[in-house]
C-alpha cells in the first residue's frame, strides 16, 4: 500500500503541496480531481520521485518501505509506474526498446503491442510525432511491460479520440485488475479481495469513470487535499458548479 | 618534370585553409616495406581485432574484395567477384592507361601541403572499380593500417562506379596498438557515373597523437547516387577534412552522414560540401557530434546552382563532458527556385529524458548511455545490412569507452 503522511513539497521556491495525507490500500484505485494548477501532476511526480519536487516535510511509504528520498529508478523497480501526459521524445530510442527497458521479466512485446493496437509504432522513435492518443497507448504499453503495482496516470484520456477512449479505459481497468469477468472458480468478492494493484488517476473530463470503477475520489485544491469521497459524487458536483464548492472545504 | 609535380612542389609548404598547421618535416615519408600476404589468416589475433574495429573482416565473410595497406606497403589486394576490380594504385598507374584519366582529375595537387605531399611522395592506395552494370552487393573492404611510429603515410585512392553499377565500400583506418604518433594523408577521388550507386563508409580508429588529413573530392553524374558515411569514435590529436562533391548530372544525389565522438585533447574539424550543379539534383548532409572534452567543428556547405534543386543540412551536437562544438551550417542559393534548408542544434542531454528513462527502471548512467546511443543511431537509407551492423558495432563500442 501507499501511505503519504503530512507531505510538503516545493518546486523552486514555491510551496506546491501542503500537508498531504493520502492512503491507497492494496488493490485500491483512487481518482484525483482538481482544477488546473492545483498540484495534481506535482503529487504524482513527487510519488514517482522526480528530484525537482523537493520534499520539505512528511514522508512517503510504499510496501512498508520509506521511499521519501529513494531515487526514481529504485522506486520504479520497487513497483511504481507512471503514465505521463507529455513524455519527452528521445531521438534514436525506439518504442520497442522502451518497452524492453520497462520489462521486469520476459515479455512478449509484440503481443502486448497488439493489445493496445500499437504494433506499427514499435520501430518508431519513442514519442516522436505521436498524437495525444498515441502517447497514451505508448505509455500504457510501457506500464503493461513494467507490471508495476502502483500505477500513476496523468490524465489518461486527454487528447484521445472517441475511437480509442474505450480501448484506453478498458486497458487501464484490466491493468488495475478491475475488468469485469465471471469466473466459475471465483466469486466477485474473492476477485476483489485478490486485487493487488493500486491506481491513482488524474482526470479532468471524468470520461475515464465510464470504464473504471474506483474506490475513492480525492480533490486537490491549491496544494491541499480537501476531500475524500465517492468519485462519482465528486464528479457530479464538479460538473455542475466547477470547483467553487471546493473552496468552502479548503478554507 | 610533370606539370603537376611542378605545381605540387610550389605548394609543398602551403598551409591548409582549415585545421592546425602540421610540420611535415617532423614526419618521415620513407617507405617501410612489409611482405605481401596471399592469405590473411596469417595475421595475429591482435591484428585481426584491430582490423575488425576498422570494419575489416580477415575471413572476408560477407565481403566482395579486400585491400590492406600497412604503412607504405600493400600487403593484400584482391577482388572476389567478377565485375569488380581492386588494384593498388601504383600498379594500376603502371599497367592501365585508363587510370590516368582519373588520377588527380578531381582533387588538385596544390590544394595544400598535404595534397602536394601525396603527389610527390606517394606510397600507394587503392583503385576500386565496379564495371558497367555490375552489382557488387557485398561491400569491398579497405584498410590503411599504420604501424611505424612517427611515419607519414601518404595515400591516394580512386573509386569508380561505372554506369549502372552498384558498389559498396567499407574502409577503415587504424593504428597498431603500440603506435602513438603519426600522420595520415589520404587523397580520394570518387567517380559515380550515370545511374550508378556508390556507398562509401569510412570508420576511423586512430591513436591519441595521430594527425589526419584526408582530402576527398567526388563527382556524380546523371541519376547517380553517392552515399558517404563517416564514423570516428576514437581519440585523435587532430583530424581535419572537408570532402567536396559535385553533382554534375540531372537527378544526381549525394548524401553525407557523419558520426563523430571527440575525446579529451582531440581537435576534430569535419564537414562536407556539395555543389548542386544540375536540375533535380538533391543533397543531404546529416551530422551528429559528441564531445567528451574535444574541440569539434562540424561544417556543412550546400551550394545550389540550378533551379529546382533540393538540399538539406542537419547538424546536431551534444556536449557530454566538457569541450566545445562549433556548428557551421552554410547554404548558398545562387539562382531562383532552389529549395534549401538547414537545422543545427548544440546542447546537453535533457534531464527530462534521463528521468523518463529512470522512471522505467534504468540507473542514471544506463539512461545516459541509452540516450547517447540513440543520438548516434541515425537511420541511413540505402545501406546494406552488413554495413549497418558495422556502424552499430562502432557506436556500441564507443558507448562502452565513454561510460
Amino acid at each position: 500500500m501507499l501511505y503519504v503522511e503530512d507531505l510538503q513539497v516545493k518546486l523552486g521556491d514555491k510551496e506546491i503541496l501542503r500537508h498531504i495525507d493520502l492512503e491507497i490500500g492494496t488493490g485500491e484505485t483512487h481518482i484525483l480531481f482538481g482544477p488546473n494548477g492545483s498540484g495534481k501532476t506535482s503529487l504524482l511526480m513527487t510519488i514517482m520521485g522526480y528530484p525537482q519536487y523537493r520534499i520539505t516535510g512528511g514522508k512517503i511509504m510504499f510496501k512498508g518501505e520509506d521511499i521519501t528520498h529513494m531515487p526514481i529508478n529504485e522506486r520504479a523497480r520497487l513497483g511504481i509506474g507512471m503514465s505521463y501526459q507529455r513524455p519527452p521524445t528521445i531521438d534514436g530510442v525506439k518504442t520497442r526498446q522502451m518497452v524492453e527497458i520497462c520489462a521486469s521479466d520476459e515479455v512478449d512485446i509484440d503481443a502486448l503491442a497488439r493489445e493496445v493496437n500499437f504494433s506499427e509504432f514499435l520501430e518508431r522513435d519513442i514519442n516522436a510525432g505521436f498524437s495525444g492518443g498515441e502517447i497514451k497507448r505508448s505509455e500504457l504499453l510501457q506500464l503493461m511491460s513494467q507490471k508495476a503495482d502502483l500505477l500513476l496516470f496523468d490524465e489518461p484520456e486527454s487528447g484521445v479520440d472517441l475511437e480509442n477512449i474505450s480501448l484506453i479505459g478498458n486497458t487501464i481497468s484490466r491493468l488495475l485488475q478491475r475488468d469485469f469477468k465471471i469466473s466459475p472458480e471465483k466469486s466477485q468478492k474473492e476477485r476483489h479481495r485478490e486485487r493487488t494493484r493500486m491506481g491513482l488517476i488524474i482526470t479532468h473530463t471524468g470520461f475515464i469513470l465510464d470504464y473504471i470503477t474506483a474506490d475513492k475520489g480525492q480533490v486537490l485544491y491549491d496544494g491541499v487535499l480537501t476531500c475524500t469521497s465517492n468519485p462519482r459524487e465528486i464528479f457530479n458536483c464538479i460538473s455542475r458548479v466547477g470547483y467553487e464548492e471546493c473552496v468552502k472545504c479548503t478554507f | 618534370m610533370h606539370i603537376l609535380d611542378e605545381k605540387a612542389k610550389k605548394a609543398k609548404d602551403k598551409k591548409a585553409a582549415l585545421g592546425m598547421d602540421i610540420d611535415l618535416n617532423a614526419y618521415d615519408s620513407k617507405a617501410t616495406p612489409h611482405p605481401y600476404m596471399e592469405d590473411l589468416k596469417v595475421l595475429t589475433e591482435e591484428e585481426k581485432k584491430r582490423l575488425i574495429m576498422a570494419g575489416v573482416d580477415a575471413d572476408e565473410k560477407g565481403r566482395s574484395g579486400t585491400y590492406i595497406q600497412k604503412d607504405s606497403a600493400v600487403i593484400h589486394s584482391h577482388a572476389k567477384q567478377e565485375g569488380l576490380e581492386v588494384i593498388p594504385i601504383k600498379k594500376a598507374l603502371e599497367k592501365y592507361d585508363w587510370v590516368h584519366e582519373y588520377y588527380w582529375k578531381l582533387a588538385s595537387v596544390d590544394t595544400d601541403k598535404y595534397t602536394a605531399r601525396a603527389r610527390l611522395d606517394l606510397h600507394d592506395g587503392y583503385v576500386i572499380r565496379a564495371l558497367p552494370g555490375s552489382r557488387v552487393v557485398y561491400p569491398v573492404q579497405a584498410c590503411l593500417y599504420l604501424e611505424k611510429h612517427g611515419m607519414s603515410q601518404n595515400v591516394h585512392n580512386i573509386i569508380i562506379a561505372e554506369e549502372d553499377s552498384e558498389l559498396h565500400i567499407i574502409t577503415g583506418c587504424a593504428t597498431a596498438p603500440h603506435l602513438k604518433d603519426g600522420l595520415h594523408i589520404g587523397v580520394s577521388e570518387f567517380y559515380v557515373k550515370k545511374n550508378a550507386s556508390l556507398s562509401f563508409t569510412m570508420i576511423h580508429n586512430w591513436a591519441e597523437n595521430m594527425l589526419v588529413r584526408p582530402r576527398s573530392v567526388g563527382r556524380v553524374e546523371e541519376g547517380g547516387l553517392f552515399l558517404n558515411n563517416y564514423i570516428c569514435m576514437k581519440p585523435v590529436k587532430s583530424l581535419q577534412m572537408y570532402p567536396t562533391t559535385y553533382l554534375v548530372g540531372k537527378g544526381a544525389v549525394a548524401r553525407f552522414y557523419s558520426l563523430v565522438v571527440g575525446s579529451k585533447g582531440s581537435e576534430v574539424d569535419v564537414g562536407g560540401r556539395i555543389f548542386l550543379q544540375e536540375p533535380e539534383t538533391r543533397a543531404e548532409i546529416v551530422a551528429r557530434a559528441i564531445t567528451n572534452g574535444a574541440d569539434v567543428v562540424a561544417r556543412g556547405d550546400l551550394v545550389g546552382e540550378q533551379p529546382g534543386v533540393k538540399a538539406h543540412l542537419e547538424c546536431r551536437g551534444l556536449i557530454l563532458n566538457g569541450g566545445s562544438i562549433h556548428a557551421i551550417p552554410e547554404l548558398q542559393g545562387k539562382v531562383d527556385g532552389v529549395e534549401m534548408s538547414h537545422e543545427a542544434a548544440v546542447g546537453k542531454i535533457a534531464q527530462e529524458e534521463i528521468l523518463y528513462l529512470m522512471s522505467r527502471g534504468l540507473s542514471e548512467d544506463e539512461a545516459t548511455a541509452t540516450i547517447v546511443r540513440g543520438f548516434l543511431s541515425v537511420d541511413i537509407p540505402g545501406l546494406p545490412p552488413e554495413l549497418k551492423t558495422q556502424i552499430d558495432k562502432a557506436v556500441e563500442q564507443s558507448d562502452k569507452d565513454m561510460m
